[in-house]
Order: structure tokens, then sequence, then C-alpha cells
């Protein structure tokens, strides 16, 4: 193999991952500001499904068919079945309407701005040694993290909050496939623990419910204040 | 391939399946048991078993010592769990069904925390530390009031937080190594990580540190990372408070210790102690504090957990074969204290009705043998002699005065504050004016008894097998 004809497809399939990498972040900023309960699902099943292209165009290019695995499951779970599960949830309880913001549009957009520059000076700066493929990819996939804790503290809905969740789950997804050869086990494990995790999301959103005829965690919040008041704890 | 090995997670995978197909809880909660014990007895024969390295699994003197106490107080728990258990169903808290729930998530709980300790994978060893805290998640909001609700919300919240940035970490680690030992499993093979440190790359594993540092911290509870242990502490069924003090936060500081061996064998490397003995520090003086405001007695405990933590992560941060001796000692102190001093706090709940401090008073009156219990629990946890957490103390204390007088004195003063603030809570609890309603409990004193016992003897006297066990453990450590 020479290195004369293997450039012009490095570059093509460099310029590939970094497209697929960078939609995802741009999704992730959609999220941020996306204020119906439906749009915000939407937002995700696209980002899972670029997450699902991302990581099938990692296994293509480097020739590790085994991330075809993740990537169907990726693009299976996250970008069908979870949302269309998180929908019913939605209609069934009746909460499509708008959601609440903690934080007003343009400061969690620039705050999600400087997250992003973060991300990138941070990864850049300690990793001179790997492939650009790996450090950049890398880069992106911590900014996309940091963006989905953001939108958790953001959001004060709890539907809002488990896609959150799941959206740093794609950032993690996206950064494990990063890191070249990283063993299968690995992100089979991965999904499997955010099956759990819904799981025990859609559990709490089913309680909070019954309890408070709500999923705003603002009724928590209230139920603390009250707590407090009578001076339990603290 | 080893099967005792497998056996000490198969055995409670198992006995977890079995017991979800059990209708009855009274059944349930014997078979809890038995499941229990067998794996603790399992764990007995690490001891007579030379090191373990695979490719999945290691048993090294470290994990062997961890996992012998996760059993052990596994066992225990378990047999406190079924009296406790029987009362939650007479009042109703619970039902039958929620029952069954539990006894099999108690079991995959202990199964996700042996695999998170004998994982020679630093992938599987996450993946068995998610688990359990998924698992505790649930068990926490399994009363289901609004303040369980709440509880288990926010220990949800701050622990994907948590693992989200572990796994980063992980990831990290592995980049570090998959430039010296090449793609694929050896790369994550934490042993071989070890072999080949100080080859590492060093900012990709200083920068993977502090992931690690923050996410694994999260679960240990320490302190700018604590908010959600009080609550999951108070809210959560007793024995879930037990096996949250006495076990899980061990888990996850052994975790943070295998990435601290890993990054001290790297000489160009950033020295992990001083920044373990900051965090641990901080965590120390802010609980000793916090617990002079408690109203909650499981809350005031959980404070007692995180002080505890802090003092611990101290002794490793301070490094060296004494202070290393003296925190895996004291952990060992902790665990058995804690896990006891909730087994009677359980009862003591149940029998005046209510964890609010003003509400449980004059104990010694109406339940003399709780306020026993309770008594000597707290004066163990307290660091007072005879009992073994004295010991433990007085060695991290003197190992560090030889070398950082000054750190050993801001130690033991946040020591002397939670002194303080045990005695003078204990004093209203067991010799206020008795208040409130009192009903009779079935409480079954064998398990704070085995317990206490254990650290009463190893504060008059350690056995020279012993020691020579924890040293070997500790020069692991470095």
């Amino acid at each position: 193999m020479t290195l004369a004809l293997d450039v012009a497809p490095v570059m093509v399939a460099y310029d590939v991952a970094h497209f697929l990498a960078g939609m995802m972040l741009v999704a992730s900023f959609m999220l941020l500001y996306q204020d119906r309960i439906f749009a915000v699902l939407n937002t995700f099943a696209a980002q899972a499904m670029l997450l699902a292209l991302a990581v099938a165009w990692q296994g293509y290019v480097h020739h590790h068919p085994d991330l075809f695995i993740t990537a169907a499951m990726a693009f299976g779970l996250k970008g069908i079945v979870i949302p269309l599960a998180l929908n019913r949830m939605v209609v069934r309880l009746g909460i499509h309407r708008d959601v609440d913001q903690a934080v007003n549009v343009a400061s969690s957009m620039f705050l999600g701005l400087g997250l992003t520059s973060l991300a990138l000076l941070l990864v850049l700066k300690v990793t001179p040694g790997a492939s650009s493929f790996t450090r950049e990819g890398l880069a992106l996939a911590l900014a996309v993290i940091l963006l989905g804790f953001l939108m958790m503290i953001t959001r004060r809905n709890a539907v809002t909050q488990i896609v959150g969740f799941m959206s740093i789950e794609n950032g993690l997804i996206l950064a494990a496939t990063g890191a070249r050869g990283m063993p299968l086990v690995v992100e089979v494990s991965v999904a499997f623990s955010v099956l759990i995790a819904l799981f025990v999301f859609a559990v709490f959103v089913f309680r909070i419910r019954e309890r408070f005829d709500s999923v705003e965690i603002e009724y928590l919040d209230r139920v603390r204040g009250d707590r407090r008041v009578q001076g339990d704890g603290r | 391939m080893n099967v005792s090995v497998w056996a000490i997670a198969v055995i409670p995978i198992a006995a977890g399946i079995l017991l979800a197909l059990i209708p009855s809880y009274r059944v349930g909660a014997i078979g809890n048991v038995l499941a229990s014990g067998l794996t603790f007895a399992t764990s007995l024969s690490f001891l007579a078993m030379p090191p373990v390295v695979e490719d999945y699994v290691i048993l090294d003197s470290l994990n062997t010592f961890f996992v012998v106490l996760n059993t052990l107080v596994g066992f225990t728990t378990s047999a406190f769990s079924a009296s406790y258990i029987g009362h939650e169903i007479e009042t109703g808290r619970l039902t039958p069904l929620f029952v069954r729930f539990y006894h099999a998530m108690f079991q995959a709980m202990m199964a996700a925390m042996n695999i998170a300790l004998l994982a020679n994978n630093i992938g599987v060893m996450w993946v068995g530390l998610e688990l359990a805290t998924l698992i505790t998640v649930v068990m926490v909001g399994i009363y289901r009031t609004p303040n369980a609700l709440e509880a288990a919300w926010k220990y949800f919240i701050l622990g994907i937080v948590g693992i989200s940035l572990a796994f980063f970490g992980t990831i990290l680690v592995y980049l570090a190594g998959q430039g010296v030992l090449g793609e694929g499993l050896p790369a994550m093979t934490w042993s071989k990580l070890l072999a080949s440190a100080p080859k590492l790359d060093a900012a990709l594993l200083n920068l993977a540190f502090i992931f690690l540092l923050v996410g694994y911290g999260t679960k240990v509870g320490l302190a700018p990372l604590h908010a959600w242990l009080p609550d999951a502490h108070a809210e959560g069924p007793t024995p879930i408070s037990a096996v949250l003090s006495g076990l899980l936060l061990n888990v996850a500081l052994f975790a943070l210790l295998r990435f601290k061996m890993l990054i001290a064998a790297h000489p160009g490397a950033l020295k992990p102690g001083p920044i373990m003995i900051t965090i641990g520090l901080l965590s120390l003086i802010f609980a000793a504090f916090m617990l002079y405001q408690r109203r909650d007695i499981k809350r005031l405990f959980a404070y007692s957990s995180i002080e505890h933590m802090g003092l611990i992560t101290f002794a490793f941060g301070m490094g060296g074969p004494l202070a290393n001796f003296a925190g895996l000692l004291h952990m060992v102190m902790h665990s058995l204290t804690k896990s006891a001093i909730f087994f009677a706090v359980g009862h003591v709940a149940q029998a005046k009705g209510t964890q609010q401090l003003s509400g449980i008073r004059g104990l010694s009156v109406t339940n003399p043998g709780l306020a026993v219990g309770l008594a000597f629990g707290v004066i163990a946890i307290s660091g007072l002699p005879p009992f073994g957490a004295f010991m433990s103390e007085f060695l991290i204390l003197s190992s560090t005065f030889a070398r950082e007088p000054l750190l050993a004195l801001a130690a033991a003063f946040g020591l002397l504050v939670a002194l303080g603030a045990l005695l003078l809570r204990l004093q209203n609890i067991l010799f206020g004016a008795p208040t409130g309603p009192h009903h009779k409990v079935s409480a079954s004193s064998l398990p704070w008894m085995v317990h206490l016992s254990l650290v009463l003897v190893a504060g008059l006297y350690l056995p020279a097998a012993v020691i020579a066990w924890f040293q070997k453990a500790a020069e692991l450590l470095g």
C-alpha cells in the first residue's frame, strides 16, 4: 500500500466523518432552543440517525465491521424506537405543549458556544500525538456531551431531560467509536445501559405523573420547598 | 478460567432471577439471605487463591480485600433486610409485589458491584458501577412518596453526570493506551495498561484522570458533588442506605484508586496525591460542620459517610505504605460500623415512626436494646477507643503528622468537629425526655452485633495474618 494512493480517499473519509460529527453538534444546538416537545423528539431522532451514519462511516473507512452493529443499534433504537415510544408517552400523558426553559434562548446559545470552544481547546491541546481523525472527532464528541449537560440543566421538563441524557449518550458513543478499535463490548454495554436507563426514566415519569398530574420537574422542586418550610433535614 | 471468580458474579445474577419468580415475600427474604451467604462463602475461597490475571478478570490482594468486605456486608445486610422488610409489609409501606422486585434488585446490585470489583477491563468496570448506580436509583424511589421520588431523581441526574464523565475519562485512558498497546482489547485491560504505564501519553492521562476523578468522585460523594448522597440515604429503605454507605461508595473509590495507581506509575504525569488530599480534606471538614444542622437521623449519618470518605480519600492521597494501610483499614472499619449504625437506625425509625431527630428521644428508656446498639455504633464511628476506627484514624493522623504536620492538624480538626456533633446528637437520642408514639418492632440484633464485635476485635487486636494481607494490598497501591 503506497501513501500517494491513500491520500485522496483519506481526505474524503476525513471530510465525511467531520461533516457527520459536525451535524451532530448542530443538532445539539437545535435541541437547546426547540420549544415544542415533538420538535425536540424529532431533532433527537435526527441526531441519533446522524450518529448511526457517523459510526457506520467509521466502520467502513477503518474496516471494522463490528461497528456496523453499533450503527444499526443506534439507528434502530435511538433513531426510531425510543423517539416513537417517547412520542406515544407524550400523547398518552397529554403533555404536548410548549416546554419551559430555565434560561432564555440567547443565553443558552452563548453558553453552548462557550462550552463548544472549551471542548475544542481542551482536547486539541492535550492530544497532539493522536491522529487528527481521532482528536477532532473527540473534540466534537466532548462538545456534544457538554451541550447535553447544558440541556439537562436548562430544561424543566422530565421528557426533555431524558432527551438531554440520551444526547449525552450519543456523544459518548461518538467518542468511543472515534477512538479506533475500542472493543465492541463497550458499545454493546453502553447501548444496554441506555435501555436500562430509559426504563428507569419511564418508570419515574409515570410515577411522577401518578403523583402530581404533571411531569414538570418544578413540581418536585415545590415539594422540596414545602419540606424546607416544614424544616426537615436542612 | 477460574470457576469461583466467575461464581461471585453468577450466583447473585441467578439468585436475582429466581427471587423475581418467587411470589412469597417470606421465602424471598430467606432466599435473599441464602444467596448472599453463598456469595460470601465463595468469596472466602479467594483468600487461599493465587492471583488471577485474565483478559476480563483480575484478582489481586487489593480487590480480594474489597470483594470479601463487599460480600460480607451484603450478607449481613440481607439478614437485617429480612426483619426490616417484614415490618414494612405489616405497616403497608411496601406491597409484596414491590418486595419481590426489591429482593431481585438487591441481588442484581450485589452482582454489579462484584463485577466492577473483579473487572480487569476498564470498560466492564464502568458498566458494573453504572448498573449498580441505576439499580440503587430505583431502590431509593421504591416508597414512591414525593420525597423519595425527588431524592431518586436528584440521584439519577447527578449519577448520570458523574458516570458520563467517568466514561469519557475511560475513553481517554484507552486512547493513551492505544498508542503503546495497539488497537483493541489490550489497551482496555487494566493490568496491561499498568505494566506499560510509563510509556503512555502523559497529557492524555492527565486529562483522563481529571474526568475520572470528577466522575467517580461524584459516586464516592466527595464534597462539591455530594448533593445526591444525603437525600438518597434518607428517603430509600434503610437496608439500601446501609449498602450505599457501606459498599457502593467503597466500590466507586476502588475504581478511582485503580486509575490513581495507573497515573502514579507514570513519572511525567500530574501527581494525583495533592488533588486527592485537597478534595478529601474539603469533604471531611465541610461534612463535619454540616453534621450540626441535621434534623433527620439518616441524613445525619449520611453526612458522616461523606466525612469518612473524605478522610479515606485524604489518606490515599498522602500515599506511602503506612497511609495506604491506614486508609484500607479505615475503609473496613467505616463499612462495618456505618452499616451497623444503619441497621440500628432502621429499627429505631420503625419503633418511633419517624426519622426526625426531634421525634427520637429517650431511646434508653423506650428501646434499651436498640439504644445500646446505636450508642456503640456512634461511639465507634466517631473514632473513640477501643473500637477499630480509633486505630485507623490514629494511624492516618500520625503517619500524616510525620510528613505534613499542618495537614494532619486540619484533618484532626475536622474529626474533632464531627465527634462533637455526633456525641451531642447521641446524648439527645439516648437520654432526652421520651417523645412521641412508640411501636413495637421485632428487631434482629444479630447483624449489628456481628459488625460491632468485628470492629471491637480489630480495635483491640489485629491478627498478624490480617496485617500481612493489608500490607500487601497497601503496597500494591504504591
